[in-house]
Parts: structure tokens; C-alpha cells; sequence
């Protein structure tokens, strides 16, 4: 089942994520707001998804709902067009330290052996626990 | 060579699309620079509690005023697609201030452009992202 997000841009981004068994996934249905240069998804709404998919990932892995997540930087590589059609990204974590996540970040439409887009992320972590 | 007027472009993008959905407008320009701002609205947060904005609408922000530098610098207005984009978030931008980006084109090629920029919530010299990146023109010049 699709569920919505908490954060005001991921809504305003539309994005819902469900769990296919095994990984999170999430989807941004296309609409006018995704819309970069005509024909394509603009790089930044990509972006916005790439980075959630990574976000739930590492909030997943740290099982901690007062843990905070600061972003430290993101790298996108854009490999193709992103068509006018719904978007998927699903997140892998490279390393979960202490303090540090890495995570590797990848958006494809119909054919996930055809990504569109993948972002390298680091996160700061906050843990409380 | 600025034949461009970004207050256009931008004028042509704010009407449709991503571009729309965040709401950036045009602030300044130079040779090979362009300046634009993100005005803060609630719904680009990224945490309620906080109210800081999502880091999304700044990678946005960045990926514009570094799109249409290369417009500037090269006079001519062609389709061309972001290779890749880095963007350091340096500190979260203070709630309810709008975030300038600033994208300049350092060096163009037959096919790609490269470029670098800051973003700030007010002082340049503090700033709250830097960025590098490549774009690829989808047309040989």
C-alpha cells in the first residue's frame, strides 16, 4: 500500500513510498510540478526523490524515530531523459556508521536495469539512542 | 557576449512546471553568472518541527542558476541536459528566509559546460551550499 510522507516538500512533491517484500520504493507520479526542459523531469524534482529514497532508507536502518538526519552533501549523475511518466528510487546503504551513512541512491521509470538517475549521498546522523 | 536576458528566460520557465512549483525568480546577472532567489514557502520545508527547507528546492535552485549560466555566457539559448551535480550543503538555511543561488559558467566546451555556485540566506559571505557540475549540450555548437 502507497503511504504519503510527513515532510511539506515531499507532499508538495506528491511522492508516496510502499515496500515490495524486501526494499523500500518510491514514487513520484508524474505531474505538471515535475516538469523540466519540455519533453523531460526537471533535474531537480529527481533530485527531491532521490534524496527521500536515501532519507527513509537510513531512517529505516537506524530503527530510531527521534534519530535526526542531516544532509552533508549529494552528487546526482543523470543518465537519461526522465520521461513525462511516473518515477520509482530505492535506496541502498553503502555504510551506516555511527555518525555517517553513505548511501547510494537510484530513480528509474519503466525498466529499473535502465536508470534514469542514481545520487551518492552523505548524511549526518543525530542518534539519540 | 550576454545578447541573453535571463529576466526572459526565466519569465518563459516560471509559468509551467518544476521551475513553477518552486517558485524561483530571476535576482541578477552578469557575463557568465546568473543569480536567482527561492522564496521561502512552508510547503518546500523539509521538517515541520524545524521549518528549515528541504535540501530538494536548493538542489533545484542550484541546478537553475547553473543551467542558465551557460545560457549567459554563451549567448545561445539550446537544449542542453545536467551531466551531473554535486551540491555541499554547508548549513541549513534559517526559516523563513529566502535562499540567492548563484551559478556561474567557468569554462565551455564544443559540448559541455562546467560549472560552479554558491548559495546564501542573505550574506554572501556565509554561505549555506556550494556546487560543481557538468552539463551536456544535446547539439554540437
Amino acid at each position: 500500500m502507497a503511504v504519503a510522507f510527513n515532510s511539506p516538500y515531499a507532499r508538495e512533491l506528491r511522492l508516496v513510498q510502499c515496500d515490495d517484500g524486501n526494499r523500500r520504493i518510491v514514487t513520484m507520479p508524474f505531474f505538471d510540478g515535475t516538469v523540466g526542459r519540455p519533453g523531460f523531469l526537471h533535474g531537480g524534482a529527481i533530485a527531491g526523490l532521490l534524496e527521500y529514497a536515501a532519507w527513509i532508507a537510513v531512517l529505516d536502518a537506524l530503527a530510531d524515530d527521534t534519530a535526526r538526519i542531516k544532509p552533508i552533501n549529494i552528487t546526482v549523475d543523470f543518465m537519461r531523459g526522465g520521461l513525462l511518466i511516473d518515477s520509482h528510487a530505492s535506496a541502498v546503504i553503502v555504510r551506516l556508521g555511527r555518525r555517517i551513512a553513505t548511501v547510494v541512491a537510484t530513480a528509474w521509470q519503466t525498466n529499473e536495469a535502465r536508470p534514469i538517475a542514481s545520487a551518492n549521498l552523505k548524511l549526518m546522523l543525530e542518534r539519540t539512542a | 557576449m550576454t545578447n541573453l536576458d535571463p529576466v526572459q528566460i526565466l519569465a518563459s520557465f516560471r509559468q509551467y512546471g518544476h521551475n513553477a512549483l518552486t517558485g524561483v525568480v530571476y535576482h541578477a546577472h552578469g557575463d557568465d553568472w546568473v543569480e536567482m532567489v527561492l522564496p521561502y514557502r512552508e510547503a518546500l520545508v523539509g521538517d515541520e518541527e524545524t521549518g528549515i527547507l528541504a535540501s530538494g528546492p536548493i538542489f533545484t535552485l542550484m541546478d537553475m542558476v547553473t543551467s542558465t549560466s551557460i545560457w549567459i555566457k554563451s549567448g545561445v539559448l539550446r537544449p542542453q541536459a545536467t551531466l551531473d551535480l554535486r551540491v555541499d550543503y554547508l548549513r541549513p538555511a534559517e526559516p523563513g528566509k529566502n535562499v540567492i543561488g548563484r551559478g556561474e559558467c567557468y569554462k565551455l566546451t564544443r559540448s559541455i559546460a562546467f560549472v560552479r555556485g554558491e548559495a546564501h540566506d542573505g550574506d554572501p559571505a556565509h554561505p549555506i551550499a556550494h556546487v560543481a557540475g557538468t552539463f551536456m549540450f544535446m547539439s554540437a555548437a
